[in-house]
């Protein structure tokens, strides 16, 4: 065999047993999904194999689903823009700060020692009518009687909020320290007011960081079913929630199935336009 | 029976002198040559010696009775290990067997009649030797009819405790006259806004529905009727549970002052000290509970199993710790003092103070209704 034979098998040798993985654990269940999405549930026993649009039909036209994912997309939106507001600040202080830059890197990441469903619960203490807050509240004479916040689409954001955060902070934190701090020092020597300095040199250098923790929020939040579950009121639901009913309640394994690809289709969608104007490279750098 | 004991009990007839050396060693070579020629089948019957069972229940103080006073001394005496798991609804646990491998899960704590029946209906039932099992004599016949109305010629559960689905209301906010003057209407009362609670069961929350609006449970006829109370004690809840831990923390804290609540939590509630008052209404929510063998496992070990958790003493103790009555007739055996003071129990041994719910009327219309339900809920 050649040299440049042996050069060419070389990287499909060292990504085959990723590749296996990836073809086994991701892309044949995946099929099995799409398979399921086209069967029939029976009003009792196994599902009814073939191929029935049945299902793809009613979730992209019954008004129900349709309401549910305009929910869930608004939800996440709203999410990623609190997380984008809160983490900006954070991970500029992170970038700016000189000797302590690593014990607050720790700090961003201690949330991630925690179950996810833990950190989600503790806000009923906090906010509960015997939570902390109520009971501050009650203690300092703001309030005679425990003030009702738990149990909303409010603390459904929060709630993501909390679990999201990190994410947009590490990503922005990444693009900010990449910047050569001297651009905002050349910017304030030829005129530029700090704050000039920061929102046409700075701001705008770091848009990818922003834009790529945005993605990463945007797509966990909208896929989140735990979150809605703990801490909303009985009409609060996520998309993910109705695939989980589908289900698990419902046993109706075959619309559970198309749910769960419609979400998949949507939330893919938006990769992809991410991908197309601001590249995949900027998510991998946060992530890394 | 696995090959061990089987070869146990050839040596000890050997050695009584029941059996000669010429035929011992005969049956010992020809099962010999058995296992030979069955050499590729031999991992199947390897599975047959049997080390362990699984348990699957719902977790919690239920868990914790069934670990102590049943799993752990069937282990002593049996040498087979119970690992038990735990699920939070029979929905989710359902979907999980069925998307799992034969034998992966063994017995499992079940809703009574309900989940039997769906088991049933997906073929995950088996067979039961009753004769394995002579503490079912000691069963109220109620609660195994309700099976055998499902599978007439066979049983793939035993039955094991019972309660019901009553009102549960803290008495600080709501008195005892109030609670029997409203009934399960007053989980649609615009006085308590805010501070009701539900179920986020679709079967609960329709045959309170079917209460409110003064019909059958086992037979409604204006669902529309029934749906808008739904549609009125979602806009009045302040949340659905999904578990009982977060039932019991729900009114513990005071975050709602009165719902649906099941008898054996709100039995736990009191007594560690909340003054939570548990009502059942009439025709309120009765449910049996059993203990279902799922289709490919050791049946054997799961009969002796059954047949140890319903002995009278391990029967007794697991329902004190759970605070559900067990299945037990007590005109039969005597079940203690603590039992006849727990919520739903029937003294009489017949159950016909309590409303059941009637499987095939019930599961006939599940997949149309837990759907609509699900709409129902979030505000259609």
């Amino acid at each position: 065999m050649s040299v440049e034979a042996r050069e060419k098998r070389q990287p499909w040798i060292l990504l085959s047993p990723a590749l296996v993985a990836v073809t086994l654990l991701l892309l044949v269940p995946l099929l099995f999904i799409v398979v399921y999405s086209f069967w029939l549930r029976s009003a009792v026993g196994p599902d009814i194999q073939g191929f029935h649009p049945d299902n793809w039909q009613r979730a992209l036209t019954d008004p129900f689903y349709r309401y549910i994912l305009l929910n869930t997309l608004k939800i996440a939106a709203i999410t990623t823009f609190f997380c984008a507001l809160l983490g900006y600040p954070a991970a500029y202080f992170i970038t700016r700060s000189s000797g302590n830059k690593l014990i607050l890197l720790l700090l961003l990441m201690l949330p991630f020692w925690i179950s996810y469903i833990i950190r989600t619960m503790s806000w009923i203490n906090i906010l509960g009518s015997s939570g902390a807050l109520n009971t501050l509240l009650i203690s300092t004479g703001v309030t005679s009687s425990p003030i009702q916040m738990l149990y909303n689409e409010a603390t459904v954001i929060l709630g993501l909020v909390h679990f999201l955060l990190p994410f947009m902070v590490l990503n922005i934190y990444v693009s900010l320290d990449g910047i050569d701090t001297n651009l905002e020092d050349a910017a304030t020597s030829l005129g530029a007011t700090r704050w000039q300095a920061f929102s046409q040199v700075t701001l705008p250098l770091s848009l990818p960081g922003l834009a790529a923790g945005g993605l990463l929020c945007f797509v966990l939040g909208a896929g989140t079913y735990i979150t809605p579950l703990i801490l909303g009121g009985p009409r609060d639901a996520m998309f993910a929630n109705l695939v989980f009913e589908a289900i698990i309640t419902q046993l109706n394994w075959p619309m559970g199935s198309a749910l769960s690809l419609l979400l998949l289709l949507v939330l893919g969608a938006l990769v992809a336009i991410y991908n197309r104007f601001l590249g995949m490279s900027q998510l991998t750098k946060g992530l890394g | 029976m696995d090959n061990t004991k089987r070869y146990e009990r050839l040596l000890e007839r050997y050695r009584n002198g029941d059996l000669d050396r010429r035929s011992f060693l005969g049956l010992i070579g020809a099962a010999g040559v058995a296992y030979g020629v069955q050499t590729p089948f031999a991992k199947m019957a390897f599975a047959q010696d049997v080390t362990q069972v699984r348990f699957d229940g719902w977790g919690g103080v239920v868990s914790e009775a069934f670990r102590r006073h049943a799993f752990d001394p069937y282990t002593a005496a049996t040498g087979i290990t119970v690992v038990d798991g735990t699920f939070s609804g029979g929905d989710e646990y359902l979907a999980q067997v069925r998307s799992s491998q034969e034998g992966e899960y063994n017995i499992a704590h079940l809703s009574g009649v309900f989940d039997y029946a769906r088991y049933v209906n997906f073929g995950l039932d088996v067979e039961l030797n009753l004769d394995n099992i002579p503490n079912m004599e000691l069963v109220m016949d109620a609660l195994t009819n309700a099976f055998r109305g499902i599978t007439p010629d066979h049983l793939s559960a035993v039955p094991y405790n019972y309660g019901t689905t009553g009102l549960a209301y803290n008495r600080a906010y709501i008195s005892d006259e109030e609670i029997r003057e409203k009934g399960a209407s007053i989980l649609i009362d615009p006085e308590y806004q805010g501070k009701i609670g539900g179920w986020s069961d679709w079967r609960t929350r329709l045959w309170y529905a079917a209460l409110q609006t003064g019909q059958s449970p086992n037979d409604i006829q204006d669902m529309e009727a029934a749906w808008d109370a739904i549609r009125t004690h979602r806009d009045l809840a302040l949340k659905y549970w999904g578990s009982g831990a977060e039932l019991m923390s729900l009114l513990a804290e005071e975050e709602i002052y009165v719902t649906e609540g099941w008898s054996g939590r709100i039995a736990a509630l009191q007594e560690q000290g909340h003054d939570i008052g548990y009502y059942d209404a009439p025709n309120s929510f009765g449910w049996q509970e059993c203990l279902f063998v799922i289709k490919g496992s050791p049946v054997e070990a799961c009969e002796e199993l059954l047949n140890f958790m319903l002995a009278p003493e391990t029967s007794i103790a697991v329902a004190e710790g759970q605070n559900y009555p067990p299945a037990l007739d007590g005109t039969k055996v005597d079940l203690g003092e603590k039992i006849p003071t727990l919520p739903a129990y029937d003294p009489t041994g017949t159950l016909e103070s309590l409303t059941f719910a009637d499987p095939v009327y019930w599961n006939g219309n599940e997949a149309e209704w837990s759907e609509t339900f699900a709409r129902v809920q979030r505000g259609f």
